[in-house]
C-alpha cells in the first residue's frame, strides 16, 4: 500500500490545467535542464501519444519550456514561457510524433547547452503530476525526482559501486534508494542515487576525485 | 491503536478518534507528522499555503476575465456568481459555492495557479464550497484549514482503498471523491462526529456513483467545469442530510470498495480517453477537431 501525504491529496499547488499534462510536463523539463546543469540554448522536444494529441490544449508546451526556463510545477509565468524563453535567448522546437511509445504522456527532451554540450532525455507524467525519467543519453535510468538524485555513469567494474556509497556515508549523506543499470558486462553503467540530502557540487568533486572508475556525473 | 494503522480505513479511523477523543482533522495532522518529513507547525504552514491558493483562485475566478487555452469556456463562473443574488431555485449559498467551483476551473483551464483536490480537473468543488461556507458562517482561517485536514483524510482513504484518477476510475473518482472530501469537511467544522462526516462522504458517493470521464476534446473543460458546480453542490445537500440525523445505510468503507469495483467495470472509453459519451456526440467531435486544428496552426510558432 503506498503512503500518500495529505499533501497528495489536497496539493500539489500548480499551474492548471492538468497534473500529467500540466505539472508532471514542467517536472520532467526542470529535471532535463538540471541534468544538463548549464544554461540551454536550444532545445527540441518529441512529444508522444495523449502528449502528442490534447498536449497544446494542455499548455504542455507552455510547461515544457517552463521546465527548462527552472520554473517549478507552480510558477505563474508559465502561460508565458514562449515569450520569456525569446527574451533568454532560448531557442524552442516542437514535434508532435504519431509513433507509438510505452507510456501515453511520453517526451523526449534533446538539449544543447551554452557551451555546446548535447544531451537527451525521456520522461513520462505516470499520473497526479508524478514523473518518471526513463533514459538519459539513450540509457535506460528510473528516476522520479522526488528526492535528490546523484546519476553517475561509471565502468563496470568491482567496488565501484562500495566506494561511491561509503563516501556518501562519510559526507553524512543519508541513500533512500540506489538502482544500478549497465550497458553490458564490464561496459558502461550507471548508478541512481536517490538521497534524503542533496549532493553539493563540493560533495560531487570529492566523490569524482576518490572514485577512479566514474566517467561523468549529473545531480538533480 | 496505532495512528499508521487508524488510516487503513473509514471504520478503524473513526475507532482511533473515538478512542483519542479527537477529529478526523487531528488524527490526520498527527498522521502527517508521524511521517517524519515535516514537524507541526511546517504541516498547519504547507495548508495555510493551500488555502491561500485556493481563495485566490476563486476570486480570480469570479473578478477577473478568464478565458481558457482552448477558448471553450470562460466568464460562467461569475455570471452564476452574480445571478445567485436573484433568487435561484438552487438557494443562494448553493449557487454561490456551485460558481466559485467553477470558478477555480476555469482558473485551472486558463493555465492559472490551483491546488489539485484531490486532482486538478476536480479542483474546484473543495475551495468552491469551504470558501463559500466560511463566508457565510464566519469561519476563520484556522478552522477552514482544520477543514482541508479532514477532507485530506477522506481523499486519502480513497486513493488508498479506491482511486482518485478519472484513467482508473471516471469521473466519480475524481469530482465524486472530492465532492465527499468537501461534505465530510463541512460535516466535521460543523460539529458533526467523524461517523457522520464519513456518513455524508458516503452518501455523496452514492449519489454519482458509475459517473463517467468524457472529456470533450480529452481537455479538462466540457463536461468537467459543470460537474464542478454540480459537486459542489452534492457535498452541501449531504451535509445537510447527515447533519439533521439521516445515516447512510451502506457503512463508507463498502461505499469505497464498490465505488472501485464500478470504476474496474467501467469501459476504457468512458475513463479519460475521450472515446466515448459526450466526447463522441456529433458536437463533442467536431468541437475536438477544431482544437486539433487550433494546434496544428499554433504550432508553427
Amino acid at each position: 500500500m503506498e503512503d500518500f501525504s495529505v499533501f497528495d491529496i489536497i496539493g500539489p499547488r500548480m499551474t492548471g490545467p492538468s497534473s500529467s499534462h500540466t505539472a508532471g510536463a514542467v517536472r520532467i523539463a526542470y529535471i532535463a535542464r538540471k541534468l544538463i546543469g548549464a544554461e540551454v540554448s536550444r532545445v527540441h522536444f518529441t512529444l508522444y501519444g495523449s502528449f502528442a494529441e490534447t498536449g497544446r490544449g494542455h499548455g504542455t508546451d507552455k510547461a515544457l519550456i517552463g521546465g527548462i526556463l527552472g520554473f517549478s510545477p507552480d510558477d505563474e509565468r508559465i502561460p508565458h514561457a514562449y515569450e520569456l524563453a525569446m527574451d533568454q535567448g532560448v531557442q524552442v522546437a516542437f514535434t508532435y510524433s504519431d509513433a507509438p511509445a510505452d507510456h501515453p504522456n511520453t517526451v523526449k527532451i534533446e538539449l544543447v547547452d551554452v557551451n555546446d554540450r548535447k544531451m537527451e532525455v525521456v520522461g513520462r507524467s505516470v499520473g497526479g503530476g508524478n514523473i518518471l525519467i526513463t533514459e538519459i543519453n539513450e540509457q535506460a535510468v528510473e528516476l522520479s525526482g522526488e528526492y535528490p538524485t546523484l546519476i553517475i555513469s561509471h565502468r563496470d567494474e568491482p567496488g565501484v559501486i562500495a566506494v561511491v556509497s561509503q563516501v556518501l556515508a562519510q559526507l553524512k549523506v543519508n541513500i533512500a534508494f540506489m538502482r544500478v543499470f549497465r550497458h553490458g558486462r564490464g561496459r558502461n553503467a550507471y548508478m541512481c542515487i536517490e538521497t534524503d540530502t542533496p549532493v553539493t557540487k563540493e560533495m560531487q568533486a570529492i566523490i569524482r576525485q576518490l572514485c577512479s572508475g566514474i566517467t561523468d556525473m549529473f545531480a538533480v | 491503536m496505532q495512528l499508521m494503522e487508524a488510516f487503513e480505513n473509514g471504520a478503524a479511523l473513526c475507532q482511533y478518534c473515538t478512542a483519542e477523543n479527537c477529529t478526523i482533522a487531528e488524527a490526520m495532522i498527527r498522521r502527517e507528522v508521524s511521517r517524519g518529513e515535516m514537524m507541526r507547525d511546517a504541516v498547519m504552514e504547507e495548508m495555510r499555503k493551500n488555502l491561500e491558493v485556493m481563495r485566490e483562485a476563486v476570486r480570480i475566478g469570479l473578478e477577473e476575465h478568464v478565458e481558457t487555452v482552448s477558448h471553450l469556456s470562460g466568464g460562467e463562473a461569475r455570471r452564476l456568481f452574480l445571478y445567485a443574488k436573484y433568487d435561484p431555485f438552487s438557494g443562494g449559498n448553493t449557487c454561490r459555492a456551485a460558481a466559485s467551483a467553477m470558478a477555480v476551473c476555469e482558473v485551472n483551464s486558463s493555465m492559472g495557479r490551483i491546488v489539485a483536490a484531490p486532482t486538478a480537473g476536480a479542483s474546484g468543488i473543495l475551495p468552491g464550497v469551504l470558501i463559500e461556507c466560511g463566508m457565510e458562517r464566519n469561519w476563520t482561517d484556522d478552522q477552514l484549514i482544520q477543514g482541508l485536514f479532514t477532507a485530506g483524510a477522506v481523499g486519502l482513504l480513497f486513493a488508498q482503498n479506491a482511486t482518485i484518477s478519472g484513467a482508473d476510475g471516471g469521473c466519480q473518482a475524481e469530482t465524486g471523491v472530492a465532492s465527499a472530501m468537501a461534505a465530510a469537511a463541512i460535516v466535521e467544522l460543523s460539529g458533526g462526529s467523524p461517523e457522520q462526516a464519513l456518513d455524508a462522504a458516503a452518501i455523496t458517493i452514492k449519489n454519482i456513483m458509475g459517473l463517467v470521464c468524457d472529456p470533450v476534446a480529452g481537455l479538462v473543460e466540457c463536461p468537467c467545469i459543470k460537474r464542478n458546480a454540480l459537486g459542489a453542490a452534492n457535498a452541501l445537500l449531504c451535509a445537510d442530510m447527515v447533519l439533521c440525523g439521516i445515516t447512510s445505510l451502506i457503512p463508507f468503507d463498502e461505499v469505497v470498495s464498490a465505488m472501485l469495483q464500478v470504476g474496474r467495470d467501467i469501459r476504457k472509453e468512458y475513463r479519460e480517453t475521450a472515446k466515448g459519451g459526450l466526447a463522441t456526440t456529433p458536437t463533442g467531435k467536431a468541437v475536438a477537431e477544431k482544437v486539433r486544428r487550433f494546434q496544428s496552426y499554433s504550432g508553427e510558432y
